[in-house]
């Protein structure tokens, strides 16, 4: 096994695969934390199938640079989203639910109108569950997803402290003179960012997974916000397991990913519960 | 920012410390607090009490900077700054459930003097341990929050309060949900802060420990704003107290 393993290693797409898949793990994971404890765990899922209509118009328009679409599209919404005031008349849960079945709507619609090629449910099956797009990345993509993985890294380090302010208590850093808003919507903006990347690792479907189920893991068993934000990072072990065997076994590679995240979550159940009947 | 809890009382007697004038606050098309004018002295201890949606929380969170005025102003007097304004919301539910060490939450508090360091300093976590000494939660340090008990809770987040405020608090419901015991030493708390020169503002259901405790109450009941249909319809039978900023 390890020598099959050492042979796909020399293919250059793999190494990509395995960069890629760490980065966004990595970054969708910080984040993820944030957006759990803020309850707004169904964002992801809103933003990737807001991503997923951004990429049918970017198809329809035939760019060639997909991203400069899909990019600002989403980052708008996420900043729409994330940074109404709490007392609008649509609330936060059904607006999300609203944008994201228009969007999944209008892509799908927009795909089938001007299909380019001759199988749509395919191409459509592969941007919602990714299921090669990751293994076909060229390295403009991966470089582009280091430079914004470096950028939401270091973003996320540096406000730390401000980010976990104003998860605990929005009200109580606007009182003591946090500028609140500006980063929320820094926050909407990273996750954006963070949910188009995800897309190529495990599709628009399943993107929602990568943010909602570390954080859920590490909060079963941590009790600060600092290691359970670290230990968010299972999910890196959980993506790469999920792309060796995806490889060897040559099943797809988002939804191995995501059963890797199950498995990490009811050891993370298991072990909170065992703890607790012992004491 | 080190410790200014210890102010001499008797240098800050009746010096106005906030000041509304023409105050409107609300929410969307709602005006909850319509033109309304006070002042809070230096060394007060004011409850606000009022039936439940009245304002009071409103006022509070327009006092806090939380909610900003639609119309009028709340000016700060004698020098206070805003981040020398503690203030203690009422806990929500994503809270009851965060996990989160009391140290980071206590620490949290100085996120608003604009530092952007990855970690804290010495004297920071001086004042911090310091504030939770005074609310009495300094054993409660490296626990988690949400495995605290109601009144633990409450405490630490009035450890936080405290973290930002040097000269004036504002609490909202301190005790509410709290048993007998934890409601007596969060009252010995605040009596304590108060006693050491802290002007308190707080917003309360307990209407018996507002008229022992405080020197100043501001009923909201009383309060009749002008062109105001959305709060305090008439049909509401009168309240059974008729306290109106008394001093005791």
């Amino acid at each position: 096994m390890i020598d099959t393993l050492l042979f796909y290693l020399d293919f250059p797409f793999v190494r990509y695969a395995i960069i890629v898949g760490t980065l966004i793990s990595l970054c969708s994971s910080l984040l993820g934390v944030t957006l759990v404890l803020k309850r707004y765990s169904y964002i992801g899922d809103g933003l990737s199938h807001v991503a997923f209509g951004a990429l049918a118009i970017a198809a329809v328009l035939k760019v060639t640079n997909n991203m400069l679409i899909i990019l600002p599209i989403t980052v708008t919404v996420a900043i729409l989203l994330l940074c109404r005031s709490k007392d609008t008349r649509v609330k936060g849960d059904a607006a999300i639910a609203m944008v994201s079945a228009g969007a999944l709507a209008i892509g799908y619609l927009l795909m089938n109108i001007f299909s380019t090629s001759g199988n749509v449910a395919g191409d459509v099956c592969t941007t919602l569950f990714g299921s090669m797009s990751i293994l076909t990345l060229k390295p403009t993509d991966v470089y582009l997803c280091i430079i914004l993985s470096a950028i939401v890294l270091v973003t996320f380090v540096l406000f730390y402290h401000k980010i976990f302010a104003i998860t605990f208590d929005e009200n109580f850093a606007r009182a003591t003179g946090v500028n609140v808003n500006f980063f929320n919507l820094l926050i909407a903006i990273i996750i954006a960012v963070i949910i188009v990347l995800a897309m190529n690792l495990v599709g628009a479907l399943l993107v929602s997974a990568l943010v909602v189920f570390p954080a859920l893991s590490a909060m079963r068993v941590f009790k600060s916000f600092f290691s359970v934000t670290v230990a968010a990072i299972i999910s890196v072990i959980c993506s790469l397991v999920g792309i060796l065997v995806a490889i060897l076994a040559g099943t797809p590679v988002g939804s191995t990913i995501v059963a890797m995240d199950i498995v990490a979550f009811l050891i993370c159940y298991l072990t909170n519960f065992i703890r607790n009947r012992r004491v | 920012m080190n410790n200014n809890v210890n102010i001499n009382p008797t240098s800050l007697v009746t010096t106005p410390l906030l000041k509304c004038s023409n105050l409107t606050l609300g929410y969307g098309n709602k005006n909850v607090v319509n033109s309304f004018n006070y002042e809070i002295n230096a060394g007060d201890y004011l409850c606000i009490i009022g039936r439940n949606g009245c304002g009071k929380t409103t006022f509070l969170r327009g006092l806090a900077g939380v909610l900003h005025p639609k119309a009028g102003k709340i000016e700060l007097r004698d020098n206070l700054q805003r981040n020398q304004i503690g203030y203690l919301p009422q806990i929500t539910i994503a809270q009851k459930d965060f996990p989160a060490s009391v140290e980071e939450i206590v620490l949290s508090a100085f996120q608003g003097k604009s530092l952007l360091l990855p970690f804290y300093g010495s004297a920071l976590r001086n004042r911090a341990n310091e504030c939770l000494a005074l609310t009495r939660t300094e054993n409660l340090r490296k626990a988690c929050f949400r495995e605290l008990s109601g009144g633990q809770k409450q405490r630490v987040l009035l450890a936080r309060a405290l973290c930002a405020a040097e000269r004036l608090l504002l609490l909202d419901e301190p005790v509410t949900g709290l048993d007998p015991e934890s409601t007596e030493m969060m009252y010995r708390i605040i009596n304590d802060l108060h006693k050491k020169g802290m002007t308190i503002v707080m917003v309360t259901h307990d209407v018996e420990a507002a008229t022992k405790f405080a020197t100043r109450i501001l009923n909201f009941n009383n309060l009749t704003f002008p062109a105001n249909e959305n709060v305090m319809p008439d049909s509401v039978p009168a309240s059974p107290y008729t306290l109106k900023q008394i001093s005791v």
